[in-house]
Parts: structure tokens; sequence; C-alpha cells
């Protein structure tokens, strides 16, 4: 196999809240996301899945651990120039369309600060046709450049978040809880325009997320994080068809299936969280499945 | 003597807004049988959130309600929209009906210990001394399974745990044995595996307590698992009334072959979701003919024009659709969902 796109290498995020007391969010994370591909990360609140996010892009900076991208380190100190490649080449799509548009900057200016920033674009003219052509592909019309964010619906504003992190053509995109504000007719809708761009682009999507089910329908691979660790890891299929850890076959076991009969008869799968967690051997169950023994 | 305790007859409500007027709730009808779990499912806008703060009296002061009935009640049924806001409070809201709001982080409040917000609504609606609501609040935390109930009690709610404040919440409804429980979204702000809990507390309360539940929701895999009746709504209507196994196994509504059709299923491996184009209306103008026609394949001329009627397909199977008309072209349900519900009714045994 190819060089990863993104390697994260035993990433450790902690927050000092006093002297006394530091929450220790992410303790000990690997994984790889290749070129073109999605990864899911799952877990619940409290898992310690956005923070990794959030660390990759470097809106935090790591405790520990080390973060290679496109064969570049970005952990650590970053130099001018990494960063620049950091913030055109990887971008982020964030949970909540209503707070994370600017109310006071018309769309087309959201939309094109990136390329503001980098004085990627020329003329205004091209800047224009840009901004004009990235909201035809999310399936809204150039005419919305004008207008700012409160005039448009849930689902529209986070096409509108797509455009924005699509607009520099970046490697890797961060979807951290993308879709779990929206409505359901508008969930697969977004979901399915995600996978149109990937298609078109080879774009890579680190998909951080809470609902297995529409993790499984996007994802290639999937990563369960519980307490800051990765407890299993696998092809979307393996996890799906043979989960290893309790907590991921808990996990499985709560997703409600839109089916009365069954779902009466169905039982959880309980999960004793007291007893596991820490740290542990990580075992392969086959070539791309691994769990981590800590149960 | 009739079977349900509370039925909602052609209730219809306008919000009167800076913008305008917006029809929000345009004639809804349901009855709630006794002792059965009713579930109203819909996207935002849809108005299930609005017939839930009707139902309990907490509309907003710029709604106007243009006419309609709530009726509640088996033996003498009184009409709760003509009740005097005072007697409403003082008999209705919290004693026969309470609710369970959407998220326990901000619908317990922050300065209170968690016993004294129990112990408040027993004070205020029963004539009862403070040891005794005290002692009734650590039986309602343990019968909503809190460990080491008497514990909690000087606990306040940032010490605990979402799905722990959330059960919180509903010992706070169930303090004053109330007959109808409105559930909005109990565990939408809740992770999967807490609301699986969650879910089956409510349940087991219910076969306790003789309860009716009210379920406001927009995930059909909850209403799959916790009602007895499905309610679709769509812009301020319900389009499509039926039992669950109804509903789930034999939709006939598009806008329900929509919605299930959209949801992610565990069992199948397709690549694409289905997905229902366009979004819902915005009913500061309000839709001509069938609201949902915009978005319809299947939709037909009529559609455009006149708003379908509920047309009888079972005894408690009722769908709005001119599908269901006889002279109406017979269509064929979207391969994908055709596919679904005959591997979901097999998985079921129903025919």
């Amino acid at each position: 196999m190819s060089e990863p796109l993104l390697k994260v290498k035993n990433l450790r995020q902690h927050f000092k809240i006093s002297r006394s007391f530091t929450v220790k969010a992410v303790e000990g994370v690997s994984f790889e996301v290749y070129a073109g591909e999605t990864y899911g990360l799952v877990g619940e609140s409290g898992s310690g899945k956005t923070t990794i996010g959030r660390s990759i892009i470097r809106l935090y900076d790591p405790t520990d651990g080390e973060i290679f991208f496109d064969g570049k380190k970005i952990s650590g100190k970053l130099d001018d120039a990494t960063e620049k490649m950091l913030r055109q080449n990887m971008q982020m799509i964030f949970q909540d369309p209503m707070s994370s548009l600017n109310p006071r900057k018309k769309i087309g200016d959201i939309i094109a600060e990136g390329l503001d920033i980098h004085g990627l674009c020329a003329t205004k003219e091209e800047r224009k046709a840009r901004v004009g052509a990235i909201l035809k592909k999310v399936g809204l019309s150039p005419a919305h450049a004008e207008r700012y964010p409160q005039q448009f619906s849930g689902g529209q504003r986070q096409r509108v978040g797509i455009a924005r992190a699509l607009i520099m053509n970046p490697k890797l995109i961060i979807a951290d809880e993308c879709i779990s504000a929206l409505d359901v007719s508008i969930q697969a809708q977004v979901v399915n325009l995600m996978k149109d761009i990937q298609a078109e682009t080879k774009c890579a999507y680190l998909f951080i997320a809470h609902d297995l089910s529409m993790v499984k329908y996007i994802s290639d691979r999937i990563g369960v994080l519980h307490k800051g660790r990765l407890v299993e890891t696998g092809l979307t299929r393996e996890i799906f068809s043979n989960p290893v850890h309790p907590y991921t076959r808990s996990l499985l076991s709560a997703v409600p299936q839109p089916n009365p009969v069954v779902e009466r008869r169905r039982h959880l799968v309980s999960f004793d969280s007291d007893n596991v967690g820490g740290d542990g051997e990580i075992v392969r169950v086959s070539a791309t499945h691994s769990v981590l023994e800590n149960f | 003597m009739n079977e349900n305790i509370l039925s909602v007859r052609n209730l219809d409500i306008t919000f009167r807004t800076n913008a305008g007027d917006i029809h929000a709730i345009r004639g809804v009808n349901f009855n709630l049988p006794t002792g059965k779990t009713v579930a109203l499912v819909g996207e935002s806008g849809s108005g299930k959130s609005v017939t839930m703060k009707a139902v309990t009296g907490l509309l907003d002061s710029n709604a106007i309600i243009n006419g309609g009935q709530i009726l509640y009640g088996t033996e003498n049924p009184v009409d709760l929209l003509t009740m005097p806001k005072k007697t409403l409070r003082r008999e209705i809201n919290g004693r026969q009906i309470a609710i369970v709001f959407q998220d326990p982080m901000t619908s317990l409040d922050p300065t209170m210990q968690i016993g004294d917000q129990i112990t408040e609504g027993l004070l205020l609606h029963k004539k009862i001394s403070k040891a005794d609501a005290r002692k009734k609040a650590v039986e309602l935390l343990k019968l909503v399974g809190i460990a080491e109930a008497r514990k909690r009690m000087e606990n306040y709610p940032h010490q605990l745990s979402g799905g722990m404040r959330q059960r919180i919440v509903i010992a706070c409804a169930l303090a004053c044995e109330p007959k109808i429980l409105v559930c909005d979204e109990p565990t939408t702000a809740l992770d999967v595996t807490i609301q699986a809990r969650i879910l089956d507390l409510i349940k087991e309360l219910q076969r306790q307590m003789g309860l009716s539940v009210i379920y406001i929701t927009h995930d059909l895999g909850v209403v799959a698992k916790v009602a007895d009746f499905v309610n679709v709504m769509y812009a301020g209507k319900i389009v499509e009334v039926g039992t669950v196994e109804e509903i789930f196994y034999d939709p006939r509504h598009p806008y329900t072959w929509g919605l299930l059709a959209a949801m992610p299923d565990l069992e199948t491996d397709d690549e694409r979701l289905y997905s229902i184009p366009g979004s819902p209306p915005n009913l500061l103008h309000e839709p001509k003919g069938d609201a949902f026609a915009a978005r319809n394949k299947f939709a037909m001329k009529i559609d455009e024009r006149e708003t379908p009627p509920m047309f009888q397909i079972s005894e408690t199977h009722f769908a709005a659709t001119w599908l269901l008309h006889p002279d109406a072209p017979k269509v064929d349900l979207p391969p994908e969902l055709k596919a679904r519900l005959l591997r979901s009714r097999k998985a079921a045994n129903y025919v």
C-alpha cells in the first residue's frame, strides 16, 4: 500500500483545568488515513473524537505524539511553509451550521475567505467564478453568494460549510459531526453530496460521528473510540459483522432499527464501562482488523 | 366512556411574527388510547412540537388558536383549549399531563439540588409534608434507576451525567403520578447506548404505572422501539396514521416512503442513501394543494390544486395522498424501499 495521507502516531491531548486536575481527552491514539478514502471515527460524547479532529488540524496543540500529513510532520512547532501547506490542504466542516458561519458576512465572502488569505485569486472575476462554481457543486446557485447565512435553512447552511472547505481543493476534509444537527431527510442529501464530491475530487474524509448507521454508509474504515483510546479498528464490514470489543458490541446493539417487531425482540448488550478501559495490548483479528485488549 | 384518554380534533394554530403569520398547525387530528404510546414523527418545522405545546398549555404568547379541541379524559372529557389558564396550571399540568423535555442539560435548574427539584411539583400540587415529599422523591429516584438515591438528593445537576440528568427529569415528571407523559425528543441529546436504556426505562415505567405516552421524535428507529401508533406529520398536518406495524411494513404516503428509505439500515450494503429532494415548505407562504407535492416524484396535477383528504386503508390506517384515490394510477414503490420493506417484513414474520 502507498504512503498514508495522514498518519497519527500515539497522539495524546491533555487539558489542564487546574493545578491538580488534568482532563486526559486523548490517550495515545494511532491511525492512518489514505488518500481518497473515508475514515470514520465513532464514539460517544466524551470519548475524544472531536478533540482528535481538532488536534490534527491544529486548533489544539497536541500534548504528545506525532502527526504526519502528506509526508510532512505537522505536530510540534509549525514553520510558516508547513502551516501554509496544512491550511490549504486540510479543511474542516463543523458540527453546527447555525453557529459556524459568521452571520455578518455574505455567503460568498465566507466561502472565499481561504482564497483571499492565501491570495489564490488574481482578479475579482476569477474569485466570483470560483465561488459560483463551488456553490453549484454543492447544489446551491451562484446567486446565493450575495445572501447572508440566516437566509438559509440548516441543510443549505451545511452545504455552505462544505463549499467553504472544498474551495481550497483540500486533500483531507475533517467532518466533525457534520450531519447530526440536520433532519433525517436532509442528512441523506448531505451524505450523498459528500460521496459525490469524493468521487469527483478524490479527497479523503475523516468522518467524526456518533451515529453508527450513517458512518456505515460513508466510511471505508472505522475506528471506535472509548475513553480517549481506539478500542477497535477495521474495515467497515469487519466492524459491523464481527465486532470484538465489548464497547463496539454494545454500541451496535443500541442503534435503533426501523423495524418494530425486531426492535421489540432485541436485547441490549450491556457493557460494564467501569471495568473496561486503560491500556492493553493491541490484538490483530485480521490484517485490517485490530482490537485493544483492555476488557 | 371512550378508550381515548386524549383526543386532538381539528387543531389549527397560527403564529404571529414580524415576518407575517405562520400557519404552523393546519388541522391536526389524533387520538391517544389509554395506556398506549402514540408517536408524532416529523422533521423540524412539521409542527410536532407545537402540537405538544398546545396539549401541555405551553404555547408562546404569539400563538393564535384558530380552532379545534383537545379533549382530555375518558369519562367526561374536558376541552383543554377552553379551560381557564389557572385551572389548567393547577389541575392538569404536572398533575395529569407531565412532560419530559428534550435537553436534560437545560431543563433542570442548575442552582437547585436534585431533591428540591423533584419535590417542587409534589409540594405545589399535593397536600403533603416536606418530609413525606422527600421520602417520595427518594422512591422516585430508585424507580428511575438511580443508585444511591438518598445521596443524589443533595447533588446539583452539573454533578450528574447526561443520562442520569434525563432520569432525574423523568422522575420530576412522574412525581405527581400523571396519567399522560409527553416525551419531547427525550433522547436526541444522548448517546445511543444511553438512549436505549432511557427508552427501556420509559417503557418499563409505562407498564408499571399504566401511563399513556405521547412520543415526539424525528428518529424512526426510536419510533419502532417505543410506539404502538404512529402519526407522521408534514407541514402542519398529519399525512399518515396507523399502527406501528402498518407504518413500517406497509407505508402508503410518499413522504413516509421517503423517511423510511432515508434511514440508514445496518442490514444493507447500499452504496447510496435514498434522499427526499428539496426541503420542507415555509409555512409563512402556505402551500396550495398538497404541501408535499413539490418534493414528491409521484405528484399528480390534482396535488397542486387540492389538498388530499385522509383515505382509509384499514380500521386504523389512514393516509392523505391522492395516490390512494380509486382513480389514481397505480405507482410502484421506489425499488430501494421495496427491497427493504420485503426484508424487514421477512425479519419480522409480518404478512
